[in-house]
């Protein structure tokens, strides 16, 4: 194999998958849970105003799927820059 | 069996399985009794961090509140999720790479300073010892309402369990009795939650019975129902917003943040064995968490349109059952002002004066009545409130004697404290901390609500900041971080204690600085301290060269040890 990419790649990487994410955490708390709250609630689904929905259901599964994804973005970018931890916490 | 023979039955079996598994899981070494020796599995660990966070507070008060404060209580539910999500993506794989036992480890290593951990141990024991006295008074509450027994014996029992599990257990103990007590709560929860969804609406699932037609054959939607009810009633639509977008936009960053910064959370991440381990936990633990959050809005939106279709302009004499035995606890008041013999329950903009009051704990507590639940299920909430204050003031508890025994006393006071004598004095301090928390529960001092704000304020602008900035930049140093502290804590609580303290009058939105209360000021404390960590940093000299390879190190998760290997 060739010689393992740089730590320095791995950090810059690791920074843009956060930043993505929480760009994402951002649009569905702040932005569709309050400031576009107004706006969207003029949306229904089923018996929720849609703003509402996000303030109060769907921003919180959207924070759980995006914490997983980390975990797996996380996962593969660790073993591909082979940073990853051996069994026993080595 | 009636309801009181229930609740002693299934609380006294679910104490029981706390000191069974408190006896199984004991602690004995300071690296069990700190952290767990490192060695929790990320479910459990997730669990254990749910009903770690999850108090008496969420447990009872959350539903209640939302079912007053309306499409406003989101404040609630983002600040105590969404702050999670900080913790996986911005805290945790790091802080457990670096594997120390405390915050105040990492920010006096990182910025190699005996000030800046002093600072984060004063802060770390403030906001437990804050919040451990309202779980007190939560496990107080619980045995009198349910129990019939005096306020301060309850309190006592709670002291004793808590003692037991937490003195010995350590962290270890904790760990394995919070996930039986997760258990507990959660179950305590749902099954409620789930009746009444069924009998408002014939959805079993309550989030999906939340944006569903009534049950009552008239098609309409609950939440179209709900905003007539408290359109007409003069409270102002349910799903309409009261506060000013900045106030709700600086509330939820600092309950975010500040549910990110607080220490006895922060604490589990390094309970796990790997860091690809502390972010699943996380997850799991936020999934654990959303169980009970998703619910509870719904819960919220049932028992605020049961309230108002039942209650309203009934006539006294024919109010239902569970409105007189709660009447009974002095927590739903009715004063018939006209005489007439009926019920008006109105809001501030109604023209009818309003004549019930209703205390927002009895959301939750009387649900099961109110949804003609069998009396079991009764003695399960008490049971799962019990267990929710238990699990957070044991957490709470072991940040305390950490921070004294640990943080001031092996890495400040005393270094070269043999660990068995470490460990003697952590248990002490654990016992001491124990009998002032429930001194405050037995006479709470009237500002407890006001330093809940203080409290996470102060985690917002003081521990989140610092930790992150150690992490994300080799560059920012100890001048930076110490007068970043510093400033954000000092202009936090300069704001909450003038609006709280000293002028609780002039506390209204007029008076506030670009309308953000005192509970949301903590936001606003974290931008200072940021802004002066760079710039005071800016101006100073580079960390040493031993820190930035630190900070070089804690970014990459091989080599994360058990506990203490790696060195600054």
């Amino acid at each position: 194999m060739a010689e393992p990419p740089s730590r320095a790649e791995y950090w810059k990487r690791n920074v843009r998958y956060v930043a993505i994410l929480l760009a994402i955490w951002f649009a569905v708390s702040y932005g569709a849970g309050i400031l576009l709250v107004e706006p969207l609630n003029r949306i229904r689904i089923g018996g929720f105003q849609l703003g509402f929905w996000f303030a109060q259901q769907g921003s919180m599964y959207v924070f759980v799927i995006l914490i997983f994804v980390y975990v797996r973005l996380m996962n593969r970018l660790d073993r591909a820059f082979d940073v990853d931890e051996r069994e026993g916490g080595r | 069996m009636n309801i009181q023979a229930w609740t002693f039955v299934i609380v006294g079996l679910s104490f029981a399985l706390y000191i069974g598994v408190a006896m199984w899981a004991r602690a004995r070494s300071t690296g069990e009794f700190y952290v767990a020796a490192s060695q929790v599995r990320p479910v459990v660990n997730g669990m254990a961090t749910a009903a770690d966070w999850m108090s008496a507070a969420s447990f009872i008060s959350m539903a209640g509140l939302i079912a007053f404060m309306g499409r406003d209580g989101s404040v609630y539910l983002m600040g105590w999720t969404g702050g999670y999500v900080l913790l996986a993506l911005l805290l945790a794989p790091y802080l457990r790479k670096f594997g120390k036992y405390t915050v105040p480890d990492f920010v006096g290593d990182r910025y190699y300073s005996r000030t800046a951990r002093v600072v984060a141990v004063v802060c770390a024991i403030f906001v437990s010892f804050t919040y451990v006295a309202g779980q007190m008074r939560g496990v107080g509450i619980v045995f009198s309402r349910f129990l019939n027994v005096p306020i301060e014996l309850g309190v006592i029992i709670g002291m004793g369990i808590v003692f037991f599990y937490a003195v010995l257990g350590g962290m270890k103990g904790i760990t394995y009795t919070q996930v039986a007590q997760y258990c507990v709560l959660i179950a305590a929860y749902l099954i409620p939650a789930i009746f009444i969804s069924l009998l408002m609406t014939g959805q079993v699932i309550p989030q999906l019975g939340f944006g569903s037609t009534l049950a009552d054959g008239s098609g309409t939607y609950l939440l179209d129902r709900l905003d007539g009810l408290t359109d007409e009633l003069g409270f102002g639509r349910y799903t309409a917003g009261r506060k000013t977008t900045w106030d709700v936009l600086a509330i939820t960053a600092a309950l975010m943040v500040g549910t990110a910064g607080l220490p006895h959370v922060i604490v589990r991440f390094y309970t796990v064995r790997k860091v690809s381990a502390a972010r699943s936990s996380a997850g799991w633990a936020l999934l654990f968490i959303a169980l009970l959050y998703t619910s509870a809005p719904a819960v919220a939106a049932f028992a605020r349109t049961n309230l108002l279709t039942t209650v309203t302009d009934t006539r006294y004499a024919d109010a239902p059952s569970w409105f007189k035995n709660w009447e009974a606890t002095g927590l739903i008041a009715f004063e018939d002002r006209n005489g007439d013999g009926l019920i008006q329950y109105r809001g501030p903009a109604s023209d009818v004066a309003n004549e019930l009051t209703i205390d927002r704990d009895i959301m939750v507590l009387a649900n099961p009545e109110i949804a003609r639940l069998p009396a079991w299920v009764v003695g399960l909430v008490a049971a799962g409130a019990l267990a929710a204050a238990l699990s957070t003031a044991a957490g709470l508890l072991l940040v305390i004697s950490t921070s004294v025994a640990h943080d001031l006393l092996k890495k400040t006071l005393v270094p070269d404290i043999p660990e068995h004598r470490e460990l003697l004095v952590a248990r002490i301090a654990a016992g001491f901390a124990v009998l002032i928390a429930g001194y405050f529960g037995i006479r709470p001092p009237g500002f407890v609500a006001e330093v809940v704000a203080l409290a996470f304020g102060l985690a917002a602008a003081s521990f989140f900041p610092a930790i992150i900035m150690g992490i994300f930049s080799t560059r920012m140093n100890r001048e930076g971080a110490v007068s970043g502290m510093i400033a954000g804590i000092s202009f936090t609580a300069a704001y909450i204690i003038w609006f709280k303290f000293m002028h609780p009058e002039l506390n209204t939105v007029t008076h506030w600085w670009l309308g953000i209360s005192p509970e949301g000021i903590g936001a606003v404390g974290m931008l200072v301290n940021v802004a002066v960590a760079v710039a005071v940093s800016a101006l100073t000299a580079p960390p040493p060269p031993s820190v930035q390879r630190l900070v070089q190190e804690i970014r990459v998760p091989r080599g994360a040890g058990p506990g203490h290997e790696l060195q600054a």
